[in-house]
């Protein structure tokens, strides 16, 4: 049993009482005040609590907040990526697995034995003490493996933290929707489809849970 | 090995065909039908909790779980084969319903001359203009044949669309290129979104003649011959690669599993893996299958129908070991054969006022046929036989697989400050214009059993040899040419760059339209079975769905798939059951 890790974040960090934006024009959030100020104690399902700051700030090179708006930290793309690596995707349970391994022609797509999980933290040692590192230094180390698998699953899972349904631990308070103007599931747009040509039309998002009424059943939370 | 009561008729597969069939049978006669499902059963209360991109249009929770079984592919007979270890370019369903869960709802006839393809080819060409690795054949059965079940079919799933050729009168705003229809559609058309409203203004002006893709998402409350009573579309944008949580989308389980689950005489086996059909001097005598325990059975049967997917249609009766299988080389026998896939060929647009494209259904859109088969062809061009057809689509945008597309140089990188705010800028500014091409069959794309990669079981996987010719490549030339003549009619801004030249791709999604490899024909030597899908050497073993394809159409395969299940079900019913030998 590994020791039971947490990522700690300030509470104002992170998406919840953000600001609903019209038409996904950018704007710039500010950092809420916590009402204690104080932190938030994420327990993490795979990263080690040093992995997850790596991966946190990778993330934030991959998709920064900045003055076009908030980007994978405000979104909590981090805690995303943890809990599907400690699920079934991480193990690669919905793969192919059977040997022989062999290389092959790129139209077959990745051969590799290794599961994400192992790719993740192989990829995270050779980023070493990023987290503490300058920002041009950090994107200096990512433009350099740009083309590992690697950085290629930490690109995709970063876009992925930044717009699945909150359920899945990223797009914290619907942020990343609200940044793109995504209204999340919705029962109909039957009066809607066929109007509002050539304009933006933005209703204000809903995530799953809120929109069935139930908590929804994430297939990283899936048991065995 | 617990030997089971026998019943009439075993059925695997409980997807679209092979349901249909379980009712046909069910409704005329007494046998006693089974069927087995590998998969578990579902409905549509369960699919509002589905609407999550991530876990269903990207991780594909509802498909099959490829680390069960999958495919080896190789691009030609000198390689050996890579097995497929993620999907993909095509997506096999699993559970009640199958793939006809979570399919787009594209509902076409195929064109007349499909049919009779090779002869007309040869009449139009001659037979030394074509490729001498073409395997191009003719199916056994005629459009005029299949036209009263094409309408049964589409009146099952309340079809909405616009009729363009009513018993030979041609309909504006209809595909007047479609064969003859005795009857309008059960629905009429989807309503238009804004982007594919801006594509039927262009092309129209172009000349050519849109229509809006006939869909099995009913546009409207519709009640089926069988008294079923469906909702219309949502346009929720929640509908390829998901379920219909209101059930407008035509999917077994809410058209199919009604009706059935009140005949006494059918039973449905869910979580059997069937593994063999069992055989003895030229007779199927029942079925082998495992249960999710891993407990195996036999179920005698009278008759068997194989109606699970493509892919597994052929495998089964491979390791099943019915029939000879083809080989490429000396061209002998006919197991395997044709193998076909889709043509594809998109042409990114990109708009200056937003689409609000989170809205859609699996199948809203706006496309012409202008160019399909060869309609749109004069002679003149080098060596291309067939094309497709050409639209513009409305499926839903999720927020993940639409972020990040933007036009070439946007952004230098695919990540960081410069890259996000073009992504920003260009997020929900952007479509494609899609051609969806008839793939030609040949010689040497083909499947049988891979010698080196198994299932969870131990049995040997489908291996399939399969790669593009020349002839798909002039294809998307074609179509290309074509897109980039609507795109500036449409004044988008679009990249107009040759299409790639790169072989046969595992890895993107193109379709989950596989045909071939039990195809139907007029005769033993050339196929695998009869014109209503008997098998040649088996009389009692009917092998439906499209691996009865001898060769792909442009069009989406599910309602022709459907029309021949019927086709084959009324031969069966009228004459097979009195006497149940050889139909030809």
């Amino acid at each position: 049993m590994r020791r039971r890790e947490f990522l700690t974040i300030p509470a104002a960090s992170v998406g919840g009482t953000l600001l609903y934006t019209l038409a996904g024009e950018p704007f710039r959030l500010k950092a809420q005040t916590g009402s204690n100020g104080g932190t938030l104690k994420v327990p993490l399902r795979f990263f080690t609590a040093k992995e997850a700051r790596v991966v946190a700030a990778a993330c934030e090179r991959i998709f920064p907040s900045d003055d076009t708006g908030p980007g994978a930290t405000e979104a909590g793309v981090v805690i995303f990526i943890d809990r599907q690596l400690g699920g079934p995707y991480g193990l690669d349970k919905y793969r192919y697995k059977q040997a022989p391994w062999v290389q092959s022609v790129a139209e077959h797509g990745y051969q590799g034995k290794e599961n994400p999980q192992e790719i993740y933290r192989q990829g995270i040692q050779s980023l070493g003490d990023f987290d503490s590192l300058p920002v041009d230094e950090q994107v200096k180390k990512l433009q350099a493996l740009e083309h590992t698998r690697f950085f290629q699953l930490l690109r995709t899972h970063t876009i992925e933290g930044m717009f699945c349904d909150p359920m899945h631990g990223g797009n914290a308070g619907m942020i990343g929707w609200q940044l793109v103007g995504y209204p999340g599931p919705q029962m109909s747009y039957r009066d809607e489809i066929d109007k509002h040509f050539g304009q933006a039309w933005r209703p204000k998002p809903v995530s799953l849970e809120q929109i069935t009424g139930r908590p929804g059943k994430p297939w990283e939370d899936e048991k065995g | 090995m617990t030997n089971l009561k026998p019943v009439d008729v075993a059925i695997i597969g409980g997807g679209w065909t092979g349901l249909l069939m379980a009712k046909e049978l069910t409704a005329r006669t007494s046998q006693s039908v089974a069927v087995f499902e590998r998969g578990m059963p579902r409905q549509t209360s369960d699919y509002a909790a589905t609407m999550d991109e991530l876990d269903y249009h990207i991780r594909l929770r509802m498909m099959q779980n490829i680390a069960d079984e999958t495919i080896t592919h190789r691009h030609s007979l000198k390689g050996s084969a890579v097995p497929v270890r993620q999907y993909g370019s095509f997506l096999p369903g699993t559970g009640i319903g199958g793939a006809g869960e979570h399919w787009g709802g594209a509902s076409f006839r195929f064109l007349p001359d499909e049919f009779t393809l090779r002869t007309h080819l040869v009449q139009k060409h001659g037979a030394a203009k074509l490729p001498e690795d073409l395997a191009v054949q003719d199916w056994g059965v005629t459009y005029d044949e299949l036209e009263p079940v094409y309408w049964k079919s589409e009146q099952l799933m309340g079809i909405s669309g616009k009729a363009g050729n009513l018993r030979g009168k041609k309909i504006d705003g209809g595909n007047i290129f479609e064969g003859p229809r005795r009857e309008e559609y059960p629905t009429p058309p989807l309503k238009r979104s804004y982007a594919s409203s801006m594509f039927e203004e262009a092309v129209r002006k172009l000349g050519y003649h849109p229509y809006p893709t006939p869909a099995a998402n009913l546009s409207e409350a519709y009640k089926n011959p069988d008294g079923i009573s469906r909702a219309g579309c949502a346009y929720c944008g929640h509908c390829q690669r998901y379920g219909c949580m209101i059930g407008a989308k035509a999917q077994p389980t809410n058209t199919l599993m009604p009706v059935l689950a009140k005949r006494k005489n059918f039973q449905l086996r869910t979580g059997s893996w069937v593994r063999r059909i069992v055989h003895k001097d030229g007779r199927a005598i029942g079925i082998q299958f495992t249960d999710v325990s891993g407990e195996e059975f036999f179920q005698p049967a009278a008759t068997v129908v194989l109606a699970s997917f493509t892919l597994n249609n052929t495998r089964l009766l491979a390791l099943s070991k019915i029939g000879m299988q083809y080989d490429p080389v000396t061209r002998k026998g006919t197991l395997g054969r044709n193998l076909t896939h889709q043509v594809g060929q998109s042409t990114r647009v990109f708009f200056d006022k937003p689409l609000n494209a989170f809205m859609g259904a699996g199948e809203l859109g706006a496309r012409i046929s202008d160019f399909d088969g060869d309609i749109g062809l004069t002679g003149a061009e080098d060596g291309l036989l067939r094309v497709g057809m050409i639209a513009l689509s409305s499926n839903g945008d999720g927020p993940i697989t639409s972020f990040g597309i933007t036009p070439r140089g946007a952004s230098k990188s695919n990540w960081g400050p410069e890259w996000k705010k073009a992504a920003l800028q260009w997020k929900d500014h952007t479509a494609g214009i899609g051609m969806s091409g008839e793939h030609l069959a040949y010689r040497q794309n083909y499947m049988d059993l891979d010698p080196t990669y198994t299932d969870k079981f131990g049995d040997p996987l489908l291996r399939f040899t399969l790669d593009w010719t020349d002839h798909e490549f002039k294809q998307r030339e074609f179509g290309a040419r074509i897109q980039a003549k609507i795109a500036r009619e449409m004044g988008v801004k679009f990249e107009e760059a040759p299409p790639s030249r790169a072989p046969y791709n595992v890895i993107n999604y193109q379709s989950t339209h596989i045909q071939g490899g039990a195809m139907m024909g007029s005769s033993p030597d050339n196929s695998v079975v009869n014109r209503y899908l008997q098998h040649w050497n088996v009389p009692n073993l009917f092998v439906v769905g499209a691996s009865a394809f001898p060769q792909n159409a442009a069009q989406n395969p599910t309602l022709t798939a459907m029309a021949l299940t019927l086709f084959a079900s009324e031969a069966m019913l009228d004459r097979y059951f009195k006497h149940p030998e050889q139909l030809i």
